[in-house]
């Protein structure tokens, strides 16, 4: 599979939590390629099973990546102009300026307009323009407006992917959409060269930013014997003083903390090094932030993990990757399934001294 | 509007015009007679007087359209291979977060980073980040890959298509491209003076390249053209929208650099009234223009700006209402036809 093409068509298209279509479609169309079946869930996820050659009953493995994304949603229209409100964690900070598709009752373009400085009062100028104070303009008189938009549409980000220096790339959505084609890039390795006998489902996940209700109702619905998670973390800026992020191309960060099964963790890496793939450490002493937070307490439990990709700039439309990362973690993921047999499960369940 | 496109598109920051002059030059050519280039890069065209008029007219007029936009500049390499930049000409620093930009003459893409807003503290999301705690982003991480690719001195432009949007069009440095488009449509008319039309440099960085081109033109009179300020959006105070979209060309009566020329002015408003063409006033007082090098050039030359409204101008992308462009060409028009010795003389 190719990553960055893949990426590019998913950054591009516009998916706010609740309203993924458009990237289900892109998913499904992939991940068809690679998987025996594909089916739409009803809550909005993507499922892609890709059976194993196991004796039936097989062990499931669930891998997680979410298709939604941050975005803006129109509060109130004044004099055709469109205040706006987050959907997701948005520094205002970043708004002016930047252009956008209003998703009213057709798509809109739209710029989030700057005053230039010449009109601006020395006082106001040295602020931070408030969220409350931003206005969408669509370039259409106000009687248009009311036509096409209706308070409660959403408003996403227009940002063409950027490839920067070699397999660096930035753009928009790539919060979580690079977990997604991490799942398309282990199951399409999987495809090619890994022999496996557990069933691997491979979930794009709705709504990951507000409630993860994709991974809760999918995972419910799959009950897998494990769940991965595949998300973004930090990167790393080199400065010093540059803690908690992770170095961009330093491979993928592989989660550890109560979040994540230590064996899993210990698996992981184990992987990693005999496939000489680089990889990092990334503690994660609370919550994960990810969708293994939600797929580790469904039903009676599931042993889960947590896969991060290093990204740069998170949650604004120039949020940036290094490829390299993006199809280690795949090929990473594709070898720890192939490694997946019975004894596996045994490890998995903890023991008491006593029983040994 | 392809020219308008293509001049949107290019990139031109102060003292950097050569790929506006190129575009301009091929555009207008085969409309002049005669054309060079001066020491600081303005690119300065004529076209011959081609009628006779009945009253005399004077024998020079200037018309002047800047070619250069604000931009950045980059002034460090860092050791992780990151830009630190300032601005060439006025841009709010509360504009570049997450934006994409273009770096030096290879146009290498960059993009201007901030800390997510997951690790922001409460403090720091009502700081405005200053020019020096931005950095642009190449997508390297040393020093000396990033001077293998860029080299402080280098300028950086925004990237942004021009599209039109039924009857309007977004883009970026209409400011003055804007200008630029209009002047190369004058040169298509017959006028009974010798018109030069200049393209000027550094107009943003202090009308550097109008002053010396009066000087060596020499005009009976002046007319500056440019893509001023709509500030005509909702705001918490009941302040003036300076122009406003829609509204037809902008005259200045006055601004921060001149006065207009009362007779230049009366005139122009004439013109659009006789012609139906609708027009605004600048909110005296608001900016400034070429004309305000040119108007004190030599013993002084009787000047006037005439400009096409754009919302959110200095930003990554403006907005302008297309029939607003083909009022101001009209009314220009119109105006140096008309233009007789009578109305640049005196008031007596």
């Amino acid at each position: 599979m190719d990553c960055k093409e893949f990426l590019q068509r998913l950054s591009e298209a516009a998916g706010p939590s609740g309203y993924e279509r458009a990237i289900r479609e892109l998913v499904a169309e992939e991940f068809r390629r690679y998987a025996h079946e594909v089916q739409m869930h009803k809550m909005g996820s993507v499922i892609a099973l890709r059976r194993g050659e196991g004796q039936e009953p097989r062990r499931r493995i669930m891998l997680a990546g979410h298709m939604d994304e941050v975005a803006l949603m129109v509060s109130k229209i004044e004099d055709g102009f469109l205040h706006v409100a987050q959907v997701g964690g948005i520094d205002p900070r970043i708004l002016p300026g930047q252009e956008v598709i209003v998703h009213g009752r057709r798509e809109l373009p739209g710029i989030i307009g700057a005053r230039p400085p010449h009109v601006l009062a020395a006082e106001d100028r040295d602020k931070v323009i408030p969220l409350h104070e931003l206005l969408v303009d669509v370039a259409l008189p106000p009687d248009q407006v009311e036509q096409w938009v209706r308070v409660g549409d959403l408003v996403t980000f227009r940002r063409p992917f950027i490839p920067l220096q070699k397999d660096w790339v930035a753009g928009k959505s790539f919060d979580d959409r690079v977990g997604v084609v991490v799942v398309g890039e282990c199951l399409s390795n999987l495809a090619e060269r890994w022999k496996h006998n557990w069933d691997v489902y491979g979930v794009a996940t709705c709504q990951e930013e507000v409630t993860f209700l994709g991974a809760i109702t999918t995972t419910y619905g799959i009950r897998p014997d494990i769940g991965i998670a595949i998300d973004v973390t930090f990167g790393a800026m080199g400065d010093s003083g540059d803690g908690d992020t992770f170095q961009m191309g330093g491979g993928p960060a592989i989660g550890f903390g109560p979040n994540v099964h230590p064996k899993i963790y210990e698996m992981l890496v184990e992987t990693a090094k005999k496939l000489e793939i680089p990889y990092q450490v990334e503690p994660l002493p609370r919550g994960s932030g990810t969708d293994a937070w939600a797929m580790q307490v469904s039903r009676e439990g599931i042993p889960t993990g947590v896969i991060g990709v290093p990204l740069r700039y998170m949650h604004t439309p120039v949020e940036t990757v290094c490829v390299a990362d993006i199809e280690r973690a795949g090929r990473l993921l594709a070898a720890f399934i192939a490694g997946l047999d019975e004894s596996t499960m045994e490890q998995l369940t903890p023991r008491l001294d006593a029983d040994v | 509007m392809t020219l308008l496109k293509e001049l949107s598109e290019a990139r031109g920051v102060s003292g950097r015009e050569g790929e506006i002059r190129s575009i301009l030059f091929r555009h207008v050519r085969e409309h002049i007679d005669e054309h060079r280039v001066d020491a600081l890069g303005n690119l300065i065209v004529v076209r011959k007087a081609r009628v006779s008029a009945a009253t005399p007219v004077p024998r020079k007029v200037m018309l002047a359209a800047h070619m250069d936009e604000v931009g950045l500049m980059i002034t460090e390499i860092t050791k992780n291979g990151l830009l630190r930049f300032q601005p060439s000409g006025g841009i709010d620093p509360r504009l570049l977060l997450a934006k994409k930009v273009l770096i030096g003459d290879n146009k290498v893409p960059g993009v201007i980073g901030v800390k997510p807003i997951h690790k922001l503290k409460a403090e720091e999301m009502n700081q405005v980040l200053k020019y020096e705690q931005m950095a642009i982003d190449i997508g390297v991480t040393s020093q000396s890959a990033a001077e293998g690719l860029t080299h402080v001195g280098d300028y950086a432009t925004f990237d942004t298509a021009y599209e039109e949007l039924g009857p309007f069009a977004k883009g970026k440095a209409f400011d003055d491209r804007a200008g630029c488009a209009v002047l190369a449509e004058i040169l298509k008319a017959d006028y009974p003076f010798d018109l030069y039309a200049v393209f000027t440099v550094q107009e943003e960085v202090g009308l550097r390249g109008a002053r010396v081109a009066a000087y060596s033109v020499a005009p009976d009179c002046a007319i500056a053209l440019e893509g001023t300020i709509a500030d005509d959006v909702p705001k918490k105070k009941d302040v003036s929208p300076t122009s406003q979209l829609g509204g037809g060309p902008v005259l200045t009566v006055m601004d921060r650099s001149f006065i207009a020329h009362p007779g230049m002015l009366r005139h122009a408003i004439s013109v659009a009234e006789k012609h139906g063409i609708p027009y605004q006033f600048k909110q005296p007082g608001i900016g400034g223009t070429d004309a305000g090098a040119i108007h004190l050039t030599r013993e002084g030359i009787p000047s006037l700006t005439i400009a096409v409204p754009c919302r959110y101008i200095h930003s990554p992308v403006a907005l302008l209402y297309l029939q607003d462009f083909e009022h101001t060409v009209n009314l220009v028009r119109e105006t140096l036809r008309t233009l007789t010795l009578d109305i640049i003389r005196p008031e007596s």
